[in-house]
């Protein structure tokens, strides 16, 4: 194809040299006719390679029992055909799966426009082909040249033959070789007439008609050009790699109408070959209004096939909203910087008063400096479809309610006429009826209403009654000027309804664009996200709707929909070939058509996240250019928003991370003075006692030694437990197991940990009688007591008391330690808690390496209470822990029977 | 009644601490037997049949769990577990699978020497056809006689309700062992009787105020914290000064 690189195609070529490495190599053997030798040849350069040690496997190739292909095929190996089942009978496939998992070096797969059994993922076995280059298999085939889509309509004028299988331009363009198998045309005959051209039965007459010297003398050239227009693509091609600097002149870019007529085709094609000749970029325009919506079946067919035919061809199909098709197509030429545009001869359109000018009259006349050709689309000009104005239903009802509204205003009329008023009020009235008429009813009523107006009015009103004559000739001016007025009142109306259903319909699905964008925006977590857009998009769309994003290596539906579409294996599969290429498929697209729903891929501009499953009636409809563009705008959405939101929660991970990287570092430079002092003492101590043998060591001495070994290795156990038990809580894995305990319990085991510190010591415990149980985890609160009473014991003077009380305030379970220490100052009882704050006295009261509070502040927080420190009224310090209640406590009554009897 | 020089084995795998272990275990007259791994016990454990087991729970290759359910299922050997502070988890779950006692790192020797003996006992106990169950209970002011079912505190009588009293009598049968909440509260209302640890605090809570000097100090029924209970052992215990 003579497509002219752009610079930025050669730089993904120069810079993709592995990317060529990694998608396979088409190689096409192009011929004009069947019989030319396309497979003989390829098959032989298959043995060539193959001889040289390429790894190659046969992947297809139709047998045809031509005995030089069969000897040919010996020795190579060949990949079983797949046998599918078909309306009962078996048909031979290539098997694709089969050719993946073999993932030879180069592959020959026959016949690339061959059209697969149904039941097989591709439609077309090019689609197969584009698989497995994409795969990184290099792929040989053959192809003749009638079977490319844009020179199919001009071969079925050569040969009068339409051929059903097409290969897209596009996909031919992008080989990377191209070989020309030619035979003179006499030479061809000369095969066919020994019989050394098979030709499939039951199409063997209507081929007859193509095997003729005239009809392979224009196929040949064709082929010829095709192939030569090729070689000059590929001359330019080379020459911009090397730098060269000639410039182009600016981009010419066409603009194809697209209509639901069958010439449409024609004209598309027509396009397209200008476009390749002048290497201009092709976009296809529809315009729909308000009354394609009115289309009936057929037609609608006609259109999607037209608008499918053009993305086929390679070209960008848009379709544009409005009641004016020639304005909004200008309007559109002129933004898109449109060089030429293309429209089918068309035939004048009928308005209400005589011939308006055509559709292509009218654009020439308004295109300004955009070029208009005209070509004939071949068989029976249809005017576009999407011109007319839209045929309203018309129902019964409609009519009775035009006649009743009809029989309404002359019975005004005639009341009027009693009263003697003028005619003119009797005409308004008329014209007042068909004003509604038009907006309730639609265009037929109202038109048949307008004319019965007049002659309501002609037989009632006018002299003589009750006869359609009238005396007095002015009254035909009355009756023509009425009559005009009441078919341009419905004109109008008709258009201004059009008009507004047709924004009506954009809106609503702008509105559901916004919504669920506003929607997402506001939800966290990814299953709300998805519920919600399940919904959405059901809303706007209709039909069954399920998202499925991969978990654990499989794809699977989010939420259950047990009984639903998704929950089949096969569908499952359909979603996960979506997933990995990336594209849409399933029912109403050409890949994997037999599938029950429609497959998007879910695409950020970093990866697929999932794939969007819709079962729908019409699914035709939703593959129309302009819903499938909204489809795309809403799967986008969908997939930004779970991509934010999965970003979202590894920022919140990180951030916990970097903050508990933080808290660790700190935590080690400030505790390292904590640690090595008591390891300074123990060692030191203990190496005096390793000398004893040299220097004896009196006993108290040894005994003092000793005891501060000991005292140190306690010290630095409590350091140690209490950084485990920091890490643990500021980490989060800590579960808390609130339980009811009675106060004593938990007090009493605290000051048994603690016992040894508590030598000597007054320790005055208050506890109310019936006191009730307190909710919360023992050995937390444990843990809590154990560090307030060890501060209490360590940084108060000896001797001096310790007081426990216990109380129940409301709900709240309060617990207080008391010292007679010297105090905490004032500005530091709020500080105190915080990590690695040590009471500023340092000599008086310096609360250990501040983790104990720290603890014990983690501690409350976690049971939702709080521990807050104050000074004593007669010196001292009172820490108080509040912890919130679990609701009405146990009775503390064992609910038992009787004492026992001696 | 203890044989003259029981045999203990250790399962441990810091070199450390079954060297301190076994110098201060030999230095008190017992003998022992020392495995790295659990795989390196399952190959000593065929030739000889220590007394006591002092198993670590932290070991390389063996969750303690498991292996405790191993040995439990052929042998009712005396478990004792070594634990670290943080493994309140495992320690409950060792003692459910059938571990008998457990020691929080870092212990003193009093600590083990006081469990080793507890165990001890329990084993001749369990080894006797018809083990010999104590009539008396005595300590520290609290004598509970299990035949007549009398309870005194500092010679007067104390009144005991039915279950009190079954609960007091279970952990004599266990002193000087931890018992923890699941087992007393299987053996007090059944298998099947699934009630609230709570409930059981309760009961404790209201046999204290009976048989303690200071329910908040309490020297008879002493606390496990987030374990369960241990009633204190008369026989090798002294009753504080």
């Amino acid at each position: 194809m003579m497509e002219r690189p752009n610079p930025n195609e050669l730089l993904a070529e120069v810079s993709a040299a592995d990317g060529q490495r990694v998608r396979g190599k088409l190689k096409v053997y192009f011929g004009y006719a069947a019989g030319v030798g396309k497979t003989y040849a390829m098959l032989e350069s298959a043995r060539r390679l193959q001889a040289e040690g390429a790894d190659l496997v046969v992947g297809y190739v139709e047998p045809h029992d031509r005995p030089e292909t069969e000897a040919l095929l010996e020795g190579l190996e060949a990949l079983p055909p797949l046998l599918v089942p078909h309306r009962g009978v078996s048909v031979r496939e290539f098997d694709l799966d089969a050719a993946l998992v073999r993932r030879p070096q180069v592959l020959l797969v026959d016949e690339l426009a061959h059209s697969n059994a149904r039941e097989l993922r591709h439609a077309k076995r090019w689609q197969d082909v584009e698989e497995l280059l994409d795969a990184g298999i290099d792929v040989w085939t053959t192809c003749n040249v009638q079977h490319i889509e844009s020179l199919n309509d001009v071969v079925a004028q050569i040969s009068g033959i339409v051929m059903r299988e097409t290969v897209p331009d596009d996909f031919f363009a992008r080989a990377q070789e191209v070989a020309l198998i030619d035979l003179p045309p006499e030479d061809l005959l000369d095969r066919l007439k020994q019989g050394k051209v098979y030709l499939p039965e039951e199409a063997e007459r209507a081929l007859r008609g193509f095997f003729k010297k005239g009809t392979l003398t224009a196929l040949r050239e064709m082929a010829l050009r095709r192939t030569a227009e090729r070689i000059h693509v590929d001359v330019e091609r080379a020459r911009q790699i090397r730098g060269d600097q000639r410039s182009w002149a600016t981009r010419e870019s066409l603009l194809v109408c697209v209509g639901p007529s069958p010439t449409s085709a024609n004209v598309i094609r027509s396009a397209k070959r200008l476009a390749r000749s002048m290497q201009a970029e092709l976009v296809a325009v529809h315009v729909e209004n308000a009354g394609s919506k009115q289309l009936d079946s057929a037609e609608r067919a006609q259109l999607l096939a037209n608008l499918k035919l053009a993305t086929r061809l390679g070209a960008e199909t848009v379709t544009l909203a409005g009641i004016d098709p020639v304005a909004e197509t200008l309007e559109y030429a002129q933004r898109r910087n449109v060089t030429k545009i293309i429209i089918g001869k068309s035939k004048p359109a009928s308005g209400w008063f005589g011939h308006k000018d055509s559709l292509s009259d009218r654009l020439i006349r308004d295109s300004g400096h955009i070029d208009v050709v005209v070509v004939r689309g071949v068989g029976e000009s249809l005017p576009p479809v999407s011109l007319s104005l839209p045929p309203q239903s018309s129902s019964l009802a409609a009519w009775l309610f035009t006649a009743a509204t009809l029989v309404f205003c002359t019975i005004a009329s005639w009341v009027w006429h009693f009263f003697d008023f003028t005619e003119a009020n009797l005409v308004m009235t008329y014209l007042a009826g068909v004003v509604f008429i038009s907006f309730r009813f639609g265009l037929w009523p109202s038109v048949v209403a307008s004319v019965a107006a007049v002659l309501l009015f002609d037989v009632f009103f006018t002299l003589p009654h009750y006869t359609v004559a009238v005396h007095d000739s002015q009254y035909l001016v009355t009756f023509a000027v009425m009559l005009v007025v009441a078919l341009s009142i419905v004109a109008l109306s008709n258009r201004v309804k059009s008009q507004a259903n047709l924004s009506k319909r954009n809106e609503r699905r702008t509105e559901a664009l916004y919504r669920l964008s506003r929607k997402l925006n506001g939800i966290m977590g990814s299953e709300f996200l998805i519920a919600e857009a399940e919904r959405t998009v059901a809303q706007v769309f209709g039909g069954e709707v399920a998202i499925l994003l991969p978990k654990d290596g499989r794809l699977l539906p989010v939420f259950g929909h047990e009984a639903s579409f998704v929950s089949n294996p096969n569908e499952i599969a359909v979603a996960e070939w979506v997933l990995h290429h990336d594209q849409i498929a399933g029912a109403g697209t050409d890949t994997l058509p037999a599938a029950q729903g429609l497959y998007c891929p879910l695409s950020s501009p970093h990866q697929t996240v999932g794939v969007l499953a819709i079962r729908h009636r019409d699914v035709e409809e939703l593959v129309l250019p302009e819903p499938r563009s909204l489809l795309e705008a809403f799967t986008t959405m969908i997939a930004l928003a779970l991509e934010r939101d999965r970003l979202t929660l590894d920022n919140q991970a990180a951030q916990v991370k970097a903050e508990t990287e933080e808290l660790r570092s700190t935590l080690l430079a400030s505790i390292s003075h904590d640690i090595r002092t008591p390891l300074a003492v123990i060692a030191g101590a203990s190496s005096s006692l390793m000398q004893e043998q040299t220097r004896p060591i009196d006993p108290k001495t040894r005994q003092d030694l000793l005891a501060t070994m000991m005292e140190e290795s306690d010290r630095l156990t409590r350091l140690v437990d209490n950084l485990l038990r920091l890490t643990q809580l500021s980490s989060g894995r800590v579960q808390i197991e609130k339980e009811w305990h009675p106060l004593e319990e938990v007090i009493g085991s605290a000051l048994r940990a603690v016992d040894s510190l508590l030598v000597g010591r007054e320790v005055c415990i208050h506890l109310p009688d019936g006191l009730p149980m307190g909710h919360f985890d023992a050995i937390l609160i444990h843990q809590l007591l154990v560090n307030l009473l060890q501060n209490a014991a360590r940084y108060t003077p000896e001797g001096s008391p310790i007081e426990i009380n216990g109380a129940n305030e409301g709900e709240i379970t309060v617990i207080e330690v008391a010292d007679r220490g010297p105090g905490i100052s004032p500005s530091e009882l709020e500080t105190v808690f915080q990590t690695f704050e040590r009471g500023r006295a340092q000599r008086s009261d310096s609360r250990g390496s501040g983790l104990g509070l720290a603890i014990c502040s983690v501690i409350a927080k976690v049971h939702g209470g709080k521990i807050s420190a104050r000074t004593r009224d007669a010196g001292g310090t009172v820490f108080r822990l509040q912890l919130p209640g679990g609701g009405a406590p146990p009775p503390r009554e064992s609910p038992d029977e009787e004492a026992e009897d001696p | 009644m203890i044989p003259t020089s029981p045999l203990i084995g250790i399962i441990e795998d810091e070199v450390s601490i079954r060297k301190f272990l076994r110098t201060s275990l030999q230095a008190e007259g017992f003998s022992v037997l020392e495995a790295a791994s659990a795989r390196e016990w399952i190959v000593l454990a065929k030739k000889d049949v220590p007394d006591v087991l002092i198993i670590d729970l932290g070991l390389p290759d063996r969750d303690g769990k498991d292996l405790i359910k191993e040995i439990r299922s052929s042998s009712m050997i005396p478990i004792i577990i070594l634990s670290a502070r943080d493994q309140e988890k495992e320690k409950i779950a060792a003692l459910d699978a059938g571990a008998d006692d457990y020691l929080t790192k870092p212990f003193s020797m009093a600590e083990l020497f006081a469990r080793l003996r507890v165990a001890l006992r329990h084993r001749q106990q369990a080894e006797k056809s018809t083990p010999e169950i104590p009539a008396i209970y005595e300590y520290d002011g609290v004598r509970v006689d299990l035949v007549t079912r009398r309870v005194f505190r500092e010679g007067n009588e104390v009144k005991l309700t039915k279950l009190e009293f079954k609960l007091l009598e279970l952990m004599i049968h266990q002193s000087g062992r931890v018992l923890t909440h699941r087992w007393l509260l299987k053996e007090i209302w059944g298998p099947h009787q699934l009630q609230e640890v709570h409930h059981l605090r309760v009961f404790v809570a209201n046999l204290r105020k009976k048989l303690e000097r200071d329910t908040a100090r309490p020297s008879i029924i002493l606390t496990e914290t987030g374990i369960g209970y241990r009633l204190a052992d008369s026989s090798f215990l002294s009753p504080p000064s």
